[in-house]
This record gives C-alpha cells, structure tokens and sequence, in this order.
C-alpha cells in the first residue's frame, strides 16, 4: 500500500452516553501507526459504541474525532472509506454468494467507472484470503461456513480494503485458540509494516490474549471511568478486577503470564 | 463475475429477448414466416399496408412489446426489492404498489369509466400506496442508522397491501355480474388490453438508466446498512432511491398489464442460481429474462387453446409456483 498513508486517530474531550448512562467521559487520546490497541471492559461497557463513533458511523454525545488532524464529519465518505476499514461484530447473509465475492465487495472505495474490480482488486482478494488462511476457501459458499469460518472471512474482507485503520469490533469471537492466534499474529505482522504506517483498534473480551498480542489498551468500565496506555500497564491485576467487577491476579511461570479470577474461599 | 462474463449473459438472453419477440409477432391465428414479420415491421408503415400487416403491427407487435416492458418491470422491481428488503421472498407487490393501483382501477371498472381512465386510475392507485408507505415508514427509509431498518419497512408495505386486499374483495363482492370478468381478468394480469406499450418502455428505460449505475453500491448494502455506510456508500438516499426505482416500475408494470404474478419473484432467483448474486449483472439480466419470461407466457397464453386466450398472469403462477416451491424446499436441509 501507498506509505504516506499514515492513520493517526485522535479524540478530544470524547463523552459517550446510552439510554441516561454516561459510558465515556471526558476522553482524550490519540491512536498512532505502529500500535495495536485493545479496547477491553465488561459487556454493555460502550465498546460497540465506541467504536461506531470512532469509525464515524454514529455520533459521540460529545466532543470530536478526527483522523489525520481532519475532522471525521469533514471527511468525504470515499475517502475515509479509502483511510480506516470497520468491521461489524456479526454478518448476517440473506443470500449465496462466494468468499471471493464477498471479500472482494470491500474493495468498493477503490472501484472507478463503472464499477467492476480489475486485476489489482483481484490479488488484493486473493492476499487477504491468503494472510489469513482462507486460500482454499475462495470459491465456497458463504452460506455454508461455519460461525468462525464466516468471522474469518469477515477480517479478510476488511484487511482487504486497504485502509491504514482498522476498527474491529470482536474479530476473535466464535474463533477457537488456534485461530484466534493466528489472526493475532497476522494483525499484529499487518500493523508492524514497516513499508506502511498503520493503526489497529479492536474490542476483545480475553485479555491474556490482549496483553500478549496489543501494544496498547483501553479499559472502560461502562460508568465513565477509562484508562489508557500501554497494554501491561492498563490490563493489570488491579484495574482490570476494579473495571469488571470480579478480583483478578496475574500469575507468572518463566516468560508467561496469565490473569486468572482469584479463588474464593468454599463456603463452609 | 466480470465485465466479460456478464456481457456474454446479457448477450445470450438478448438473443432469447429477440427470437421470443419475433416468435409472437409471427405465431396466432394467422401464422407467419419470421420474414414476412420483418418486411411487416420494415414496409408496413411505409407502403400501402395490407390485413398482415395491420395485424402485426397493430395487434401482435403493442402486445408483445407491452409484454416485454410488463416483464422487464417487473423482474427489475423484484430484484430491487429483494436487495433493499435484503429478502429473498420480497416481490414487486409485498410493498402494497399493486394493491392501491388495483383497488383504483377496480373502481374505475366499477363505474363503468372509458378504458383509459382505467389505467390511469391505476397509476394513481399505484402512486398514492408509494406515498402512504414512504409517509409511515420514512424513519426507516430516511434515518441512517446502524440498526437494520428492513424488516419495518417491510411490515408497514405488507399491512398496506392487506388492507387493499380488504378493499378489492369488497368491490368484487358487490360488482355486478357483466363487469365481473373484467375485472377478474385484469387482477390475473392481462395483455389483452394493451393498446400502447411506450409508457412502459419509456418507464423501462428510466428505471434501469436510474438504478444500474448504483449496482455496485446495491452489492454493498446486501452485507448490511452500516457496512455500507463503513464503505462509503450514502445508505440513505441510496435506499430512497431504490424503493422509488422499484415502486415505479412496479406501478407502470401493473397499469399496462395487471398484476401478473411470480414473474418479479422467480426471475431474479432463477438467475441468483444460475449467474450469482451480483447486481451490476443481474439488474440488466432480470429486465432481459423478464421480459422474455412474460412475451413468452402471453405467446402460449393466447396459442395454446386458440382462439379462446387466457391471461397471461395465469401461465405465469403456474409456471412460476412449481418453481418456486422447489427454490423453497431446496434451501432446507
């Protein structure tokens, strides 16, 4: 992709609200290149929410988001559709269609004249599917994927944009171990490029898997509470057992580390 | 699907268009050779025109381009509400468009008005149900929100159309016995009565010049409103611009030939399964394959127990419910 697209997002002074409740208050942050973020808290914390509003597709109760110092609402939709990929929670098929075509569909932003993709559109598709695992699932039918095969599908179509932002929301869920890793590590081999300058942003609920893989985390607690920075720092034992609810502890053998719920005493 | 592909498509189902229409200018009472058809088209008007020619021209050739257009229209508007409803079980009528025009139009058999103001009356029927529609459900048509607006709009269409159901069988419950048939006639879909097909030809040609430059966009908003909007797509006025391209299509369907049923169902799946799901092919293929689909069934429809005819909405159910009874049963496990 062109390197002079760069992605640096920035809110100011962000407040997010939902049915009386402030989940966001008063955010300010900026998202650079090179870093991965993990937008973490319990369910019904405004993540969803959040990242709608940073991929501007609704609007923030207050404040404002721009991307590249230009404000979101001053953006033309093709462009921005060119510069940040968002990718929904959940994908609802109503009709057949292949994993080509449908990985293929996001490369609308890019179509000119009358609308048919040419032959970079094409390898695009295919290197999508192929970053991800998919190659041999190219001519399949949608319809006949499985819930964690159509979420995989879901992330080639929005690494196939091209875009130097990406909004996920939940792409590990309906995902096994196995493949929750390795899409992981084909995020994290896209956001390290060193010919490009991109930016990830994604919700998570494992947060071993986020301490791991994310350079950067967001911890919301759904009542206006947040924190930010670096991953290690943000997810620990302590902020992260105030933020759900539940006491955490983080154990550690050799170089891994897990935080697991604490045990509680057996009731006599 | 590509450029390529897709032309080969259209130009195979031109080529099915064309020999459909020659074949019912040539075949009826009087048949013809498919060169005494064309020295009719070519001379006719020009020279002195004897009887062959006048039947060609003034009989067989209204009727089977008012056939086409009918079919065309009405492939089109399935299509395009199928993407909008994002349903597969979406047709031309679920939105309640043939219900107003046919409840109008009744009225105008009804009171024994001229022929004319038949059609017109059920262009304003057609007309004052798009508007109803467009005015309980704008929030769902207008507000672009992330949330999936279809399945409201489509319970507001689908009340509109019962309660025109309501109003027709009242007025067929109190018709009386010599309008009956006509009006019966003309709710099966009829071409028997097209007397100028260029008010759906023109409506044809501004329907697809209208919507097909949007196919692309169309593709996109099957995988969702707010992925769409995600990729820069203006939902809203997209949307909008949809339900109008495929309520006056359906509106000018239904005033030039009826309700003619199943067509604007079954032609857009039967090329889903044949050709895939891409609307910058399939929005020029189903006005093709459309309106081969009706010429066709108006040709058997009026040969096949010759000289009586019947209408043509009748060949199409029952081609069209076979058909569609195997899609369904074929999707389930």
């Amino acid at each position: 992709m062109n390197a002079k697209l760069r992605a640096s997002l920035h809110v100011s002074a962000l407040a997010l609200r939902a049915g009386g409740r402030t989940l966001i208050d008063d955010l300010t942050l900026t998202f650079s290149p090179g870093e991965a973020w993990c937008i973490a808290g319990p369910n019904g914390a405004g993540k969803t929410t959040l990242l709608n509003v940073l991929a501007g597709l609704s609007k923030p109760a207050a404040g404002a988001v721009s991307l590249d110092g230009v404000d979101l609402n001053d953006w033309r939709a093709a462009g921005l559709a060119r510069r940040r990929a968002w990718m929904p929670q959940s994908t609802h098929d109503a009709f057949s269609a292949t994993v080509l075509d449908v990985v293929m569909l996001n490369r609308f932003p890019h179509l000119s004249g009358w609308g048919w993709e040419s032959d970079a559109d094409r390898r695009a598709a295919h290197a999508a599917l192929d970053a991800l695992g998919l190659a041999a699932f190219a001519s399949r039918d949608v319809l006949s994927l499985s819930g964690g095969e159509r979420q995989r599908v879901a992330l080639a179509a929005t690494l196939c944009q091209g875009a130097p932002l990406l909004l996920l929301d939940e792409p590990l869920s309906h995902l096994d171990l196995h493949h929750q890793i390795e899409c992981l590590e084909a995020l994290g081999d896209w956001v390290r490029d060193p010919a490009a300058q991109r930016t990830l942003i994604f919700s998570c609920h494992d947060l071993n898997l986020a301490r791991r893989f994310a350079t950067h985390a967001l911890l919301i607690d759904g009542a206006g509470r947040a924190h930010a920075g670096p991953v290690r720092h943000v997810l620990s034992a302590e902020r992260a057992s105030a933020a759900f609810g539940y006491a955490l502890t983080l154990i550690r053998e050799g170089a891994h580390e897990a935080l697991v719920p604490v045990m509680r005493a057996p009731h006599p | 699907m590509s450029l390529t592909r897709a032309t080969a498509i259209w130009v195979a189902l031109a080529a099915a268009a064309l020999a459909v229409f020659v074949a019912s200018l040539a075949l009826g009472s009087i048949a013809l050779s498919p060169l005494r058809v064309v020295d009719a088209l070519l001379h006719g008007r020009a020279s002195s025109p004897d009887v062959i020619d006048e039947i060609v021209l003034s009989l067989r050739l209204p009727r089977a381009l008012g056939g086409f257009a009918a079919g065309a229209l009405l492939a089109v508007a399935g299509a395009l509400l199928q993407v909008l409803l994002r349903n597969p079980l979406a047709e031309p009528y679920v939105l309640g468009v043939s219900g107003g025009a046919a409840t109008f139009a009744l009225a105008a058999m009804l009171a024994a008005l001229p022929w004319w103001s038949v059609d017109a009356a059920a262009f304003a029927g057609a007309f004052l149900s798009i508007v109803l529609v467009l005015g309980l459900a704008r929030r769902e048509l207008w507000r672009g929100e992330p949330q999936d607006a279809s399945p409201r709009l489509l319970l507001t269409g689908a009340v509109i159309a019962a309660g025109w159901g309501a109003l027709i069988t009242l007025m067929l419950a109190v018709a009386p016995e010599n309008r009956l048939r006509g009006m019966v006639f003309w709710l099966t879909g009829d071409l028997n009565g097209v007397a100028t097909p260029w008010a759906a030809l023109i409506a044809l040609v501004v329907v697809l010049a209208g919507i097909v430059p949007a196919a692309p966009q169309l593709n996109v908003m099957l995988r969702g409103d707010a992925a769409a909007q995600a990729l820069g797509v203006p939902v809203v006025r997209l949307r909008l611009s949809v339900y109008l391209a495929a309520s006056l299509a359906a509106a000018a369907a239904v005033t030039t030939a009826g309700t003619i049923g199943f067509v604007g169902l079954v032609v857009p799946h039967v090329l889903r399964l044949a050709f895939g799901n891409d609307q910058r092919m399939l929005l020029p293929a189903a006005a093709l394959a459309g309106g081969v689909a009706v010429m066709g069934a108006d040709l058997i429809a009026r040969t096949v127990i010759a000289p009586a005819q019947l209408p043509v909405g009748v060949m199409t159910a029952l081609v069209g419910v076979p058909v569609f009874l195997w899609m369904l049963l074929r999707r389930s496990p």
